[in-house]
């Protein structure tokens, strides 16, 4: 279970997050939504531990670890994703050795034997064909001169590999159409399990008719100001978000 | 072509110091004020990076030579020229030269294997590429970080000839890896390349000089550097086009990445154009490490160190993956993974 207690969070000296309190149990999916510059993307970055998102007070417990102690390395090898929004070009590194790379650290840090360079192909060649992703690409510098569709694909891609036990999707339906975020919402549902944890951050509900969510929490001036089923979603959608600036101020 | 060295580690009137310009970045006699005792007779224990290779040798330990100093190309050859040094507090001077004869095909395999301690060490080249000829040579340097080094190259290059350099550098306490490159006649084609890593409080300086003197010659240059801790990288790239030397191609980039606070690049591009009818371009670049690159690393489960080794590495390869000889781009793109 995550569990995050009066969380500050503060990027130089500007507090974004100002005292948020959220619980994700074990195998559930919810979703955070809120207004632009609610802090959001903070939450992300502050959880995967991004440095110059200073966590000023407040904690983050997962599997029994106060994840703000640890380097970002070392919290993924726990099992923490995040999955971004705009995920990031790395000239030079092709995204077959960078999976391999990462996978085989996280072991290691897990004090688990590395995959073989055969066994590792095996697994890629599986699950690149069920995101219907072209080999071929992953031999080129990861995300260099993907398009937006390609690198969320890469992205759900990496997750199914690497397997994390808490994955943070950060508008992940920013810059898709209607048919890449079907393959890539497919994705994130065949990974959902029991022992799984996940929560999907997004401005929009669209997202969330095709990962359906167990809990929808509204996001607002650094806080949790509202929380419910899958229904606040629909009545955010039909509202917006006006009603909760004010309590936010 | 004027084939003079005019250092003479036996003459300390001859060391440049930081004013005359050339040296500007590498003031050879803040370190050296007088001329080092000779250097003794050394061994040469290990077969050398390149050894896999094959070919020919020409060896030279501590500035004495085992066997010929000159080598005649001709036809399909690889030469594995060795500058061996293992002293310490000595200098020594070794001298080769080297002419792939028309049409010949040579892999010239140059490797800088220093031993010991706070030695001068200055190896010298001339280097003839007959008319039609092709020599792709690759260079490795690596020294004690207290050794001064100075290494000259000469190089001559004929009607149609093709010249392809890439040198490594891993620095010294002062180290300078100069080549003087002529497009002697028309229609040459010459690609002079190279890095640096340099950690601790190393120092590289590749300085070049490319002087097209007749028509139709090309010129590419790929020069990238990674300088660490306090080290200090220097790039002096010139390219002169004479008067008549119309429909020169030339192109000269260097780029390299400042990883920490403490260190230092100098970068002097140089194009120098007297030809009407020529296209030449420089760039220049230097900069840090992307963070948001880091960062991504990370949060897949690399840590730190290793990510920055995987991003600098990944900003170098580019000039080993310019490389044609397949063995020796294999070689050296070890060698070089091996030092990050």
């Amino acid at each position: 279970m995550l569990s995050i207690s009066n969380l500050h969070v503060s990027v130089g000296e500007k507090p974004i997050l100002k005292g948020l309190t959220l619980d994700v149990p074990a195998g559930e999916v919810h979703a955070i939504m809120g207004p632009n510059g609610a802090g959001k993307s903070t939450l992300g970055y502050a959880l995967s531990g991004r440095p110059g998102y200073e966590a000023t007070e407040g904690s983050v417990e997962w599997a029994g670890e106060d994840l703000l102690e640890l380097d970002p390395a070392e919290r993924a090898a726990k099992g923490v994703f995040l999955s971004f929004q705009y995920p990031i070009e790395i000239p030079g590194v092709p995204a077959l050795t960078f999976v391999r790379t990462a996978l085989n650290a996280q072991r290691r840090a897990r004090g688990e034997e590395e995959v073989s360079a055969p066994a590792f192909l095996k697994l890629v060649r599986e699950a690149s064909k069920a995101l219907k992703m072209d080999f071929d690409m992953l031999k080129r510098p990861l995300n260099v001169g993907f398009s937006g569709g390609e690198k969320k694909r890469m992205e759900i891609l990496q997750m199914a590999l690497l397997e994390p036990s808490l994955l943070i999707l950060d508008e992940t339906d920013s810059g898709l159409d209607i048919d890449a975020l079907r393959i890539v919402s497919e994705g994130v549902n065949a990974l959902r399990s029991p022992e799984r944890s996940m929560l999907v951050i997004t401005h929009y509900q669209r997202l969330l008719d095709y990962i359906k969510p167990d809990r929808v929490h509204v996001l607002a001036g650094g806080r949790i100001v509202a929380s419910g089923g899958p229904e606040l979603a629909l009545q955010l959608e039909a509202e917006g978000y006006d009603k909760y600036l004010p309590a936010a101020a | 072509m004027s084939t003079a060295f005019a250092l003479d580690l036996t003459d300390a009137k001859t060391f440049p110091s930081r004013r005359d310009e050339a040296w500007k970045y590498s003031d050879l006699k803040r370190y050296l004020r007088a001329a080092p005792e000779p250097s003794p007779t050394a061994e040469v224990g290990a077969p050398g990076p390149f050894y896999d290779l094959d070919g020919e040798a020409v060896v030279f330990a501590n500035g004495r030579a085992l066997g010929v100093t000159d080598f005649i190309a001709s036809g399909e050859q690889t030469l594995r020229l060795r500058y061996v040094s293992d002293a310490v507090g000595t200098g020594h001077t070794a001298s080769a030269r080297v002419s792939a004869r028309a049409g010949a095909r040579l892999v010239l395999l140059e490797t800088h294997e220093g031993s010991g301690s706070a030695y001068v060490a200055h190896n010298r080249l001339e280097l003839d590429v007959a008319a039609g000829a092709e020599v792709t040579r690759v260079v490795l340097v690596a020294e004690p970080e207290d050794a001064i080094s100075i290494a000259e190259a000469h190089v001559k290059v004929e009607a149609g000839g093709v010249y392809r350099q890439t040198i490594i550098a891993t620095g010294a306490r002062l180290q300078r890896i100069e080549t003087r490159i002529t497009h002697y006649a028309q229609g040459a084609h010459v690609q002079a390349d190279g890095l640096y890593l340099l950690n601790g409080s190393r120092h590289a300086d590749l300085t070049s000089v490319v002087r097209h003197v007749e028509h139709d010659g090309t010129t590419s240059q790929l020069i990238k550097g990674v300088a660490r801790d306090t080290a200090r990288g220097v790039f002096q790239g010139k390219i002169v086009v004479e008067r008549g030397a119309d429909g020169t191609d030339a192109r000269m980039g260097h780029h390299a990445l400042i990883a920490s606070e403490r260190a230092e690049i100098d970068a002097k591009p140089e194009l120098i154009i007297y030809a009407d009818d020529v296209q030449c371009a420089h760039g220049n670049t230097v900069g840090t490490l992307d963070e948001s690159a880091l960062f991504y690393m990370q949060q897949r489960g690399v840590p730190a160190e290793e990510a920055r080794a995987l991003l600098t590495q990944a900003f170098l390869i580019e000039v080993i993956d310019r490389i044609e000889h397949e063995g020796a781009r294999e070689v050296t793109r070890e060698w070089l993974t091996a030092r990050l």
